[in-house]
């Protein structure tokens, strides 16, 4: 109970990798989608650098920071497409993208 | 003792602030919600000896992408309420859980196996910084490019998407040049 072990941030992971899943499934503003697989790329980070401290090997860490350039990079580009599609519809649900819908 | 406490606060906030964030529906409540809990995640890793990556943690997320969300969010009407898909609520949570506890095997499952071995191993005697510094420009070097080329990407993608008509001024203009562009917006 009281030694904190690899399975705890292993479990804190799911946990947190599990509320960002939820709020992928549920939301329906494109905006905090957003923020939903911000929380998805976070519980792996947390997983990455457990591992990496719990094996004394660097490459978790590595790789978690190239998951956070990566989400750097992807809010860059997915907000810039959010703010092109609002000013043509001023509206970021979900619904208004279902224009292929027959 | 120190460790297990603060694990379970850390542990707590984040999964309290997690969750405020994917169930407010407020916009600004979960922007907020999601920037403490980024805070709390660089705990972790302060906790778990990975300094140089909380640091990176708080700088990136708290500094970088949050307030590129924050000013994002000036573009977009955030103040109303944010409308909820109607679904079926324990379908959702029992698809997310499968597939976060489905991630957590991929992870586990090779090192059950007992077949992982160390391909960097930590280095006695330096800091946490430094053995980042070692491994990353020398192993990862041509990774770190690409990275590095990639956010040049991403810059220049948000730029071109964001900035269009960017030199319009409104208040420069008189009335009946705001109601030409306005036309023009319809048409195009």
């Amino acid at each position: 109970m009281m030694e904190i072990g690899l399975n705890h941030y292993l479990v804190l992971s799911t946990i947190l990798f599990a509320i960002g899943l939820v709020g992928v499934m549920r939301r329906k503003n494109l905006l905090l989608l957003f923020f939903a697989t911000e929380i998805l790329l976070n519980a792996v980070n947390v997983a990455f650098a457990a591992i990496s401290h719990y094996y004394g090997d660097l490459t978790g860490q590595m790789f978690a920071f190239f998951v956070i350039a990566i989400a750097a990079s992807e809010v860059a580009v997915g907000l810039g497409l959010l703010i092109v599609w609002y000013k043509r519809h001023s509206s970021i649900d979900l619904d208004a993208l279902t224009t292929m819908k027959g | 003792m120190f460790e297990a406490v603060a694990f379970y606060l850390f542990a707590f906030l984040t999964i309290t602030m997690f969750f405020i964030t994917v169930t407010t529906s407020q916009a600004l409540y979960a922007l907020s919600a999601l920037a403490a809990g980024m805070i709390f995640i660089s705990a972790f890793f302060f906790i778990l000896g990975a300094d140089f990556l909380g640091a990176v943690q708080i700088i990136v997320y708290t500094g970088a992408v949050m307030a590129l969300y924050a000013f994002g969010m000036m573009f977009f009407d955030t103040t109303r309420e944010v409308k909820e898909k109607q679904g079926n609520k324990y379908i959702i949570v029992g698809l997310s859980t499968l597939a976060a506890v489905l991630v957590v095997v991929i992870f586990a499952a090779p090192m059950v196996s007992e077949n992982i071995v160390a391909l960097y191993p930590a280095i006695e005697g330096v800091g946490n910084t430094q053995e980042v510094g070692l491994v990353l420009f020398t192993k990862y070097l041509v990774p770190f490019e690409v990275a590095a080329i990639m956010l040049l990407v991403a810059m220049v993608a948000g730029i071109v998407l964001a900035g269009k008509k960017m030199d319009l001024s409104i208040t420069l203009m008189n009335d009946a040049e705001i109601e030409e562009q306005k036309n023009k917006k319809v048409l195009s």
